[in-house]
């Protein structure tokens, strides 16, 4: 009788996990909790004991495939007589096989409740693994031993330690593309930050290249010779305490902001217009809107109005929301919205878009802005995330800054930057009162945009906030 | 089940009984690492009764649920069970204290005190089935006199308290025994518990199983002093003793009981040991703790210590060893087969356990839900409903 074992969520509400190892091949007779293969999960690396005791028929999946839970990896060949497996002394599990299996199938992977299905985007970044030739059996890492499967309790073998014979090899480019900080442990890092070494600049010998301590040592030994003592630094008037000047590598965030502004700025040609508007009407609007029982809960702001406006306006100014494709000469223009946020980090500037924010109602809208900022903020905001915007606001008002040039984020038409709302004396109904103004300044490539579309989209943004009403005569 | 009443030896008190020396600095220990019995001036009494018989028996029981801690955590990994706590390296806590208490005590456990349970005589499929997701709580409390596992940290020191002032109140010399981590020390609950037990010199046991990591927060971060010593400010008396070292364990938690027994309120016991496995089967401690700290504990292995004593004893016969082994085999057999044919609960279960007697208002819920599980056309409902009456 053949029996299918299906990878069990491993952990709490995990979603897949990838096989690092077999221990068995086909055709191998193994024993109930017998070791069969290591899997990691996004949480540890865990051993698989076997859940029958009988031969193996079929390895389902190769070490290095990431394997959904639920989706059967191995086959067993199981005697008929259930009384000699001690798996299944009462037989139950081979009187019904059939039911057995449909209601494992019917289980949801998820026992515990949380952890819904996520994008393949959204799981942790995780290193690469090297892999020997995946000769199945043949590949011999250092398991982790989460907890000994042994069966005889009276002595405690040692944690047994050897050379692991990995080598590089394959590498999954899904992976390279997140750049992570240098491989090593925190005791190294620890006394790199104690030696004030950059692990980033230190080649690790390691496993995988892994930095170890030695590594660390050897690089901050090498740099004290070969870097002469800074000379005593010449006494200045004020008290100036360390180095004169600080040099700090470049890369992650800082890196790709980097280049993605230098490929911007001297790609697109950009041209910027400034108008400042009476945002008074909107503010009211925001007031009113607060106070609204739709909108109780939802967290309005200048931002949400603003960004409305944008995907209000771009309805009737569609070059605003295209692209230059130089490779095939053509100008694409999007039927759809993609709106970018810029949002400062703890780890610099990104810039996550609402996937088809223009198809939002309101208040799905600043739900989404909500969410987008907090995602950001917390340094959580996947790739997918970041990629496919098709035009983009700055809200550089929340610097208490009223205008700039704002540079287009690369591949866009477009990008709006917000100002400061201000209390300002501002004419009102022929006379001087105070008002609350902004100013709005808009970037475009003009390549894609000329003056003038450029300039009725800005007109569009500003009678829009300057007097919500106006939509009536958009829409 | 081998759990003996032990417990009820100790009638005599020696003259020193509650001036407890080994509070503070002092680790109570009686067998070595190595397996050597040591003797001590005051503990000895309280393990003077236990013979090489029994010996014999508390290694079986600690071998036991090292085996029941395997096989579960075998059958988390083969998808039975959501998730399993193990207990791997704190038998000699677990058997230790459990075996010490009367059938009339009562525990108050946290999640990870499955060999106390079993000590307590639970059925081991009754010690899945949370686990499994089968049952918001595995079995009735008053059938072991053990209250079901308490997930939240430390909550059930409170519960654990409020019971032995109802013993109070009983004028019942039965005690209250609460185990709880050394995460849970930092709790406002436990601390609030020792406050009361304080006030009221209530008969319960404080079991603070120091096992070292609160999941990835090391104890030396949580406490710059022993968690004994917390209890002090308390005016609660304690005493550290060697968790690994099951007849230390048990002298310690002897003293404490019959010190609650005979009126003098609450005792708190540091039992020092380690968790040489993962917090629970989702955690990888290789993340957060050094694999030296794992090594250094293993040489301290409560069954091996047990084991050497033994030897040195000449009691470790391959019979015995068999013997051992043969019964933890079937114990880990009767209760992998409670687990796969568990049968899954049905929708009108969740009637069962709101009300201990049935009410008007109640019925109507549940003839309604029936009705409409009806509308399916799935006369499962119907016949669940039966089941619930």
């Amino acid at each position: 009788m053949i029996k299918e074992f299906r990878l069990p969520d491993l952990g709490e509400g995990l979603t897949e996990s990838e096989i690092l190892s077999w221990k068995v091949d086909v055709g191998d007779t193994v024993s109930l909790n017998q070791v069969i293969a290591e899997v990691e999960t996004a949480k540890a690396v865990v051993e698989l004991p076997s859940p029958y005791a009988g031969v193996i028929k079929e390895l389902h999946e190769q070490p290095g495939s990431v394997v959904e839970v639920g989706k059967p990896i191995v086959s067993f060949e199981v005697p008929d007589d259930a009384g000699t497996a001690p798996s299944d002394p009462a037989g139950t599990l081979t009187a019904e096989p059939g039911q057995r299996g449909a209601e494992t199938q019917k289980r949801e992977p998820n026992l515990v409740g949380y952890g819904a299905v996520v994008e393949g985007s959204g799981r942790p970044a995780r290193r690469p693994r090297n892999f020997t030739a995946p000769v199945v059996g043949a590949v011999k890492t250092e398991p982790v031993k989460i907890e000994p499967l042994k069966t005889e309790p009276v002595k405690t073998a040692p944690v047994q330690t050897g050379p692991s014979v990995v080598e590089p090899a394959e590498t999954r480019p899904a992976d390279t593309a997140t750049a992570e900080r240098p491989r090593s442990t925190p005791p190294v890092r620890k006394l790199a930050r104690d030696l004030g070494v950059d692990l980033a600049r230190v080649p690790g010998t390691g496993p995988g290249g892994l930095i170890t301590r030695e590594d660390v040592r050897g690089f901050a030994g090498h740099n004290e010779e070969a870097v002469p003592p800074l000379a005593e630094p010449v006494a200045l008037s004020g008290s100036r305490l360390g180095e004169r000047e600080t040099r700090t590598p470049i890369k992650g965030v800082r890196k790709y902001t980097a280049a993605a502004m230098v490929q911007s700025a001297f790609t697109a040609p950009h041209a910027t217009e400034f108008l400042t508007v009476d945002v008074t009407p909107s503010l009211e609007l925001l007031a009113r809107l607060k106070n609204s029982r739709e909108f109780a809960g939802f967290k309005l702001t200048p931002l949400t109005l603003a960004a409305k406006a944008v995907l209000v306006a771009l309805r009737r100014n569609q070059a605003l929301n295209s692209h230059w494709d130089e490779e095939r000469q053509e100008i694409v223009t999007y039927n759809y919205v993609n709106l970018g946020i810029a949002a400062a980090t703890p780890r610099g500037l990104t810039v996550p878009n609402i996937k088809d924010a223009d198809t939002m109602q309101l208040p799905q809208l600043a739900q989404a802005l909500t969410a987008l900022a907090e995602t950001a903020r917390a340094g959580k905001t996947t790739p997918a995330e970041l990629s496919g915007g098709t035009i983009s606001i700055t809200n550089i008002g929340v610097f208490g800054i009223d205008a700039g040039t704002p540079i287009l984020n690369p591949g866009e038409a477009a990008i709006l930057g917000l100002g400061a709302v201000r209390t300002l004396p501002w004419e009102y109904r022929g006379e001087v009162a105070l008002r609350q103004v902004i100013t709005l300044s808009l970037s475009f490539d003009h390549r894609l945009v000329d003056g003038e579309q450029g300039s009725r989209f800005l007109a569009d943004v500003g009678t829009i906030l300057a007097e919500p009403g106006m939509v009536l005569t958009m829409v | 089940m081998s759990t003996d009443e032990t417990g009820h030896g100790g009638a005599i008190t020696p003259d020193n009984a509650g001036e407890s020396t080994a509070s503070g600095q002092e680790l109570l220990q009686l067998i070595t690492p190595e397996g050597e019995r040591i003797s001590h001036p005051e503990f000895d009494f309280w393990v003077k009764d236990i013979t090489d018989e029994q010996l014999c028996s508390l290694f079986e029981d600690m071998t036991v649920i090292r085996r029941i801690d395997v096989e579960a955590t075998a059958l988390q990994r083969q998808g039975e069970l959501a998730l399993w706590p193990p207990l791997l390296g704190q038998e000699a806590s677990q058997i230790g204290s459990g075996r010490a208490m009367r059938a009339d005590d009562f525990v108050f456990s946290s999640y990870r005190e499955n060999g106390v349970a079993y000590c307590r005589g639970v059925d081991l499929t009754d010690l899945l089935r949370v686990w499994r997701g089968n049952a918001s709580g595995g079995w009735d409390p008053y059938s072991i006199n053990m209250a079901t596992p308490q997930i939240i940290i430390g909550a059930q020191t409170l519960h654990a308290t409020g019971y032995a002032m109802g013993i109070q109140n009983d004028g019942a010399d039965a005690v209250a025994v609460t185990y709880f981590g050394d995460g849970a020390t930092s709790e406002g609950d436990v601390n609030e518990a020792m406050v009361f037990a304080a006030s009221f010199q209530a008969p319960v046991v404080f079991f603070c199983t120091n096992n070292h990591w609160a999941i990835s927060e090391p104890v030396r971060l949580q406490s710059h002093i022993h968690l004994a010593e917390r209890a002090t400010g308390f005016g609660i008396p304690s005493l550290r003793v060697d968790g690994n070292d099951v007849l230390a364990v048990m002298a310690g938690t002897r003293l404490a009981l019959d010190r609650a027994r005979r009126g003098g309120g609450p005792t708190f016991i540091e039992a020092v040991t380690y968790r040489m496995g993962p917090h629970t089967t989702a955690d990888d401690p290789t993340r957060y703790r050094d694999a030296n700290e794992l090594e250094d504990w293993a040489a301290k292995d409560p069954i091996s210590r047990l084991a050497s004593l033994l030897d040195r004893k000449g009691l470790l016969t391959a019979e015995l060893q068999e013997q051992v082994r043969r019964k933890a085999d079937s114990v880990a057999a009767e209760m992998r087969r409670g687990c796969t044919t568990m049968p899954d609960p049905q929708p009108m279960d969740v009637f069962k356990h709101v009300y201990s007697a049935p009410n008007s208002w109640l019925e109507r819920q549940q003839d309604h839900y029936a009705r409409y599980l009806a509308s399916f056309g799935d006369p499962a409902g119907a016949v669940s409903e039966e089941g619930a009456r």
